[in-house]
Parts: structure tokens; sequence; C-alpha cells
């Protein structure tokens, strides 16, 4: 290797209180390359990239940019440098143009004022040139995901970056969506741009990457390349053991209807639909999985069908009896059970002891509460036996739940929830942010609560998982469910294309 | 990359409506309203627009204050404290030097040290904004109230300063050609910020603040700079309206004589959906109805004048609650900013 690397990162470590973010790792960039930065949430994967894009400084360690040392201290020096950054949340501004928030900290002035037409121009200029296609005069909330981020990509390319940091740049894109956004990505790299790609999906990777980088607890375990490995090797790096990829199941034994919802629509806080005329069933012991990007009313049919939010029109049937809505309470004891999308906000109480959260849907009955008091005695036992047999880590029940992982905290939830007897399971995005140890955990609990007999109702914006967990999956697109069909018949590609609204129109 | 599916055009002609629409309409009869009085009785006409004028200054410069505060996501409801000190301090400099000029810097100073107050307590302590702005206030009240002796006297106040023969045109020239500096200043002020904060450099730093602090932050801005820059030249303004009140509009001062001003040009701000000239369109209402209420009380209606009185606060409520359904604030307003 004649040519200088890129980036060169250096015995870099960074310390929070109470972890080790980054141990002494070191991770060169080659120029023109696509290096993938892979490894599980809290990896460290996202602290590096902060580092260098100057967000957080490190404890210790140095970078090369060109084969020259450079002081990175702040985003400035770091767009000084060449490096840009395409966070996981956007960072624009939603209500500014395309343009502003293109020019925002790197303003090109007429005087005092801004000079909006030249700015116009040479982005026109810059997103020809890419071949990245964008309205200037956009304003940025108008404009789908996909796009936002071309315009993220841009802004860094307006700064004349030579090396991107795309940070889970697939997270929040349709399956075309990502398709485009990998021929962006080698179209920049003919034009010289290098590319860190940060992500935890393991077939994104071996598809687009030239080179691989898997971090584990912070440190750096290893390098490899597409052509040397597999999705199960790249898994095990990650992991540090074995791991089943593929969930193993057996054929469901559908039963009686366990949830039946009929023309259910929901309006969002500005009164829109948001659901619209939804009608679908979940019979005892299947799995029915709703695919669906994010946003396009998922969170709004949970949380209706879980009494957190009115519904305008429509009914619900829990085992043959028709539900009232808004009523938490009723839907909880005839049997719903709720693994909500967000764990902290919806599905635990974090500064309360792990003994109460496992009691907060039985808390008032016997045998935990007497008429007056409760029986702190046996929400105790109650709590050790589930930590046991739910396998969470923890020092003892009575710590708070704040204090464990998040995979503990699912874990802690899965136990509330499966513990009782129930008839319906809702999981919302059950294994997000999650590591695949314990991804592989929750799937194995939610098939066997099918076999049990317990209907389920799989929401996930990850295809795979729907893909591998469903027996039946109702697409989801603008609050509609547009198409229901078998797992069995269910084709990747055709459920993306359902899932980006390409074949509304035709069908 | 063919799917480019930005949103729907919308015709000119809609945009402009519901853009501009209840604007146009309330001007619109406003205007018609002052050319039937003038054609009825000039005089008297001129007086209520005069009045109106001078209703609105310290209305619309509070306004101001506000909403520099606001677009950088730091809720001012000081400005009420901050115009009373600044009404003080300026009078009490006017009592000692009998310099005027001076007068008016010892209360913009005053305002803008004040804003400095708000600036340290919300955006490096990051206190609860309002409990911040609450602390202004009464200390405020407090100080003023405790150190106002009654007797002062001063030299005078702040004179007219008509403009050439701009004064000549009928209605228009008396009313807007024929007024104090303060008056002028605000009005330049409105025009100067409405510049500032929509066609400059600074102007689209400080919006990204208020909307989207991190992402401003990930882009080299620094987000505290900007707030405290913002909120001290608010209070500065702030402090300009409390000199217009002790200096210009009444030549002496009173206890607690901002009287809810400070108040009502926030509501001033929220009409005038957080922009300068929205806030000079709504601070003009505000100030018309109070110049009516005025009139009428003079004018021997048969109404109880308590009645009358609170037109210009039932004004408030209404325009609240019916008018400004639609606006938005700042994103990021009233959210202290921690870097992760």
């Amino acid at each position: 290797m004649n040519e200088p690397l890129a980036l060169e990162v250096r015995h870099v470590t960074k310390r929070f209180p109470g972890v080790i973010a980054n141990d002494d790792v070191s991770f060169s960039l080659r120029k023109g390359e696509i290096h993938a930065l892979l490894g599980e949430n809290g990896a460290g994967k996202t602290t590096l990239m902060n580092i260098v894009y100057g967000l957080y400084s490190p404890d210790e360690g140095e970078f090369l940019v060109d084969g020259k040392p450079v002081d990175i201290r702040d985003p400035h020096d770091a767009i000084r440098s060449g490096i840009g950054m395409v966070h996981q949340h956007f960072m624009l501004v939603p209500v500014f143009t395309v343009t502003e928030n293109m020019i925002l900290g790197a303003e090109v002035t007429k005087g005092l004022s801004l000079d909006l037409r030249r700015a116009r121009r040479e982005i026109a200029e810059l997103s020809e040139s890419y071949g990245l296609e964008v309205d200037p005069d956009a304003i940025v909330e108008e404009l789908p995901v996909g796009v936002q981020q071309r315009v993220e990509i841009l802004k860094a390319l307006y700064r004349k970056a030579k090396i991107l940091v795309l940070d889970e740049p697939t997270a929040v894109l349709t399956p075309q969506e990502v398709e485009d956004l990998f021929r962006v990505m080698r179209r920049l790299t003919e034009k010289g741009v290098s590319i860190i790609f940060i992500t935890h999906k393991l077939k994104e990777v071996l598809e687009i990457a030239d080179r691989i980088t898997v971090m584990r607890r912070g440190k750096v375990v290893g390098h490899t390349t597409p052509a040397e490995t597999s999705e199960n090797g790249l898994a095990a790096m990650m992991v540090g053991r074995e791991v089943l990829l593929q969930v193993e199941k057996n054929p469901a034994k559908p039963g009686d209807v366990a949830l039946r919802v009929k023309n259910l629509t929901v309006r969002d806080e500005r009164g829109l639909d948001i659901v619209h005329n939804v009608s679908f069933e979940v019979r005892e012991g299947e799995i029915l999985g709703i695919a669906g990007v994010q946003g396009n009313g998922q969170t709004e049919l949970v949380e209706a069908l879980t009494g957190l939010r009115p519904a305008a029109s429509g009914t619900m049937e829990l085992a043959g009896q028709v539900m009232p809505f808004e009523a938490p309470r009723r839907l909880i004891e005839r049997g719903m059970a709720h693994i909500p999308e967000d764990r902290h906000k919806h599905g635990l109480v974090l500064p309360y002891s792990l003994a109460d959260n496992l009691v907060l849907c039985t808390y008032y009955q016997p045998p935990y509460a007497s008429k007056l008091q409760r029986n702190n005695r046996v929400v105790y036992e109650n709590a050790l036996r589930l930590i046991d047999q739910f396998d969470v880590r923890a020092p003892g029940p009575m710590v708070a739940a704040a204090t464990l992982s998040g995979g503990n905290q699912q874990k802690l939830i899965v136990a509330r929830e499966f513990s009782r007897p129930i008839k319906i399971l809702i999981a919302n995005q059950p294994t997000r942010g999650l590591d695949v140890g314990s991804i592989e955990y929750i799937h194995k609990e939610t098939v066997k609560m099918r076999d049990q007999g317990i209907g389920v109702l799989l929401i996930s914006a990850e295809l795979d998982e729907i893909l591998s967990l469903s027996d039946r999956i109702a697409v989801m697109y603008r609050g509609r469910i547009v198409k229901i069909l078998d797992a069995k018949d269910a084709v990747r590609e055709e459920l993306g294309l359902w899932m980006a609204g390409a074949q509304v129109e035709n069908a | 990359m063919q799917q480019n599916n930005s949103s729907l055009p919308v015709s000119p002609v809609k945009r402009f409506l519901s853009r501009w629409g209840v604007t146009t309409v309330v001007v619109l009869l406003v205007v018609g309203i002052i050319g039937w009085q003038y054609a009825k009785n000039a005089h008297i006409t001129e007086a209520v627009l005069s009045s109106t004028l001078r209703q609105s200054i310290p209305l619309v410069l509070g306004a101001l204050c506000g909403l520099l505060g606001e677009r950088a996501a730091v809720i001012n409801i000081g400005i009420e404290g901050q115009m009373l000190m600044a009404a003080f301090i300026g009078f009490l400099v006017n009592v000692w030097t009998g310099n005027l000029f001076l007068a008016v810097m010892a209360g913009i100073l005053t305002g803008a040290f004040l804003g400095f107050l708000l600036a340290f307590m919300s955006v490096s302590l990051k206190m609860d904004q309002i409990i911040g702005g609450t602390v202004i206030n009464i200390l405020a009240l407090g100080l003023t109230g405790y150190f106002y002796q009654v007797g002062l006297t001063t030299q005078g106040k702040l004179q007219p300063i008509p403009l050439g023969p701009l004064t000549k045109i009928p209605l228009i020239g008396p009313v807007l050609f024929d007024n104090p500096p303060i008056t002028y200043a605000a009005l330049v002020l409105v025009i100067l910020t409405h510049y500032v904060l929509f066609y400059t450099k600074w102007g689209l730093r400080t919006r990204a603040v208020g909307e989207h602090p991190r992402a401003a932050d990930t882009l080299g801005i620094n987000v505290y700079m900007v707030r405290y820059v913002n909120v001290i030249v608010g209070g500065a303004i702030a402090g300009l309206a409390g000199a217009f009140l002790s200096l210009e509009a009444v030549g002496s001062f009173e206890r607690a004589m901002t009287n809810g001003r400070g108040f009502v040009a926030l509501a001033v701000m929220i009409f005038g959906k957080w922009t300068p000239l929205g806030s000079l369109g709504a601070a003009l209402l505000f100030g018309l109805a109070t110049a009516i209420q005025t009139q009428l009380q003079f004018g021997g209606i048969n109404i109880p004048h308590q009645f009358i009185g609170m037109l210009p606060y039932l004004l408030t409520i209404i325009v609240l609650a019916g008018f400004v359904g639609r606006s938005r604030p700042p994103a990021a307003d009233g959210i202290p900013y921690e870097k992760e």
C-alpha cells in the first residue's frame, strides 16, 4: 500500500462513568473503499464515530487523515479535515428548506445577507454531479425519509467531505430505498469518497462492504472481508459465540379467533386518519406479523388495541367478547399482554424496583394485595421466581429497573407479561435495540407462547424478523393494511414493494 | 433516484391566502374604518392613531425581546421585570444627571444585564426558564418598589423630532413623522430584527438553534453562545421599552408602571407568530384597542368605564384563543440544551 490511508484511528480509548466505551481501538480506512463497522448495539461503534467527528473527545488516541496527524476537538475541526457524518437521527432542521439546511454553519454571504441564490446554484451543481436529486426549495419535513437522508449526504459533500460516516443509515429505509442508497454509496466511492458504514445488519454488510471491522464491547475483535466470511461467521464474531440466526419452529396449529379487529380507524393528534379502516384477526396458536416501514400507523394501531389511544370507529373482540377501547385494565384482565415499542416510556417504571415492575398488571389483585394492603413478601418471592425463570441478569429483585441493560429490561417485561394467564400477545418491535443474544431469546419465547395456544400479533420494521417468526403476514402502508398473506407464500422483494406502496395503485 | 415525491404543489394564491388571509382581512378592515372615521372627524382620528402608536411601542419592543429569545429557544417571561427595572434606572439617571441620552443608555444596559442574568440561569445553569423569568419579575418589582421615593423630579422627557416636510402629509404625517426618538428607533428595530432573523447568517443560526440545537451543534455552531447573545440583545430591547415608558411617554416613574405590558408583549409575539413584522401588526392592534378604549371613556358613552377598560384584555383573550391556533413555536422552545 503506497497510497496513504484516508483515515487512520490509533489506539483510541474513551471512558464514560462506569464503562469503557472504546478500549484501545485502532481502525483504518483506505481511499475509495466502503468499510463496514459492525457490532451490536452498545458495542461502541457510534461512540467511536462521534469521537472521529469531534462530538466526544477521546481519553487517549490519535487520528491521521491522509497520513498526517490531525487534532479533532469539535465538529468544526472534523469538517475542516474532510470528515462528514450522517447521524442515525437526522440532523436536519425540519422547518428549514433544503438549501437552508445545507448552508447552515457554512453560509455563503453577500455583504451581510445570505446569498441564497448562489447557494441554490451550488447545491444544484453538487446534486447533479453526484446524481443525488433534491429540490433545493423543498421544506425538509415534507420530504420522505429517503430524500432527507440524501439531503444529509449532500450536506456533508457540500462541506467537501472526503470521508463519509454513515451511522445506521438503513434503519429507517424501505428495502427499495436501501438499494438506492447502496447505488449512491458506490457512485460516491467512484468519485473518491471513502465511506464508513456503521450497521448491525449482516446481510447489508456482505452486500456492500469492501472490508469489515467487527466490534464487541468497545474492542475491535477482528477484520475480515465479505469474501472470507458469511452471515453466521459475522454473527459469531459480533456475539462471541455461535448464534442461531434462523428461528426453529413447527407449523402453526391455529385455533379459535383470539383477537378480531373490524374497520378500525384511529386519528392522530391533528385529527387525521392515521389508521384507516383496518380489519384482521389473530387466531390462537398463530403469529400474525405486521410488516411496514416505521411511521405507517403501526404505533397508533397498537396504542388503540392496547387501550392507550381512542379509536375513531371500529370494533375489537378479544376471545369472542367485544371489548371497549381505552380500557387498559379490562383488556389486561381479559388476557391481553403487551410488549411496547418504547420499553422505557410504556414498558417499565424505571425508578421502581424489579419486584414492583413485575406486578404492574396485577398488583391490586390477590395474592399481591389484600383489601387495603400490598403483600410485599409475595411480590418479592414472585420476583425471585420470575428473575430466575426468565434469566434476568440483575443483582436482586429490589434494584431499580433503570439499572438493567436493554436486553434485561426487555426480559423483565417478557417475564411480567408471560407469567400471567393471557390469550393474546401484542409485541411491538420486541427486539429493537437488543443484542443478538437477547433477540434469540425473545424469539424463542415468542414461538413458545404460540405453541402454547396464544395468539401473537407481532409488529416489526425488520423484515427479517417478520419473515422468520410469522405464520401470516400483513403489510401496513399509510395506515392501511394493503395485503395479508401466508408466510410461506411471502417473497422478500414483493413484501418490500408492498411496504413502499408500490402495488397499491395496481391492485 | 426516480422517486422524488415531495409535497404536492400548492397554487400560489392558496398559499398566499392561507398564510396572509387573516392578516389581509384585519388590515383592510382597520384601514377602512380609519378612513371612514377620518372623513367624519379628522382631529379625533389623528389623536386616536397617535395614541395607538404610543401604546403599541412598548408592546412591540417587548415582543421583539421575547421573540429573539424564543427563536433561540429561551422563553423569556421576565420582559415585564426587565422593562420595569430599566424604566426605574433610566428615570434615576435622568434625575441625577439630567442627561436624557445617558438615561436611555442606562435603561438599555439595565435590560441587557437582566438578559444576561436570564441567560445565565437558563443556558448555563439550565434552570427552568419560567422560574428564571419569574425571578427577574419579582426582583424588579421588589427592588423598584423598595428604592423608589415619591417626589423625585426630572428635567423633562424626550421630545418629538418632526421629520421636516413629511409631517405635512395628511393623517400619516402627524401620526408617523412627528415622534420622539425611541418611537422611531422601535420602528427601525422591527425592520432590522426582521432582516437579521431571516436574511443573515446570524438569523439562520439563531433559528436553527431554536428548532434543532443538536443539528446546529454538529455543524460547529456554538449553541450556548447564540442563546446568550440573543437573550442579552433581547434584554437590551426590553430595556429600551422601559426607557420609553419613563423617559418618553410619561417622563417620570411610578411603582409597577409597566402594568402587565411585558406579558401582553408575549401575547403580541405569539399573535405575530414569532415574527417581527407580525408582532408590529399585533402590537398596533392592541394599541388601537387601548386607544379606542381611552377615547370611549372620554366620549361619554353610557357604559361603565370598567367595561370599556377591559377592551384590550378581552382582545388578548379572543386573539389568543381564536386566531393563533395554527402558529407554531420554535420546536426546542424552553428546553435547555445538554451536550452529550
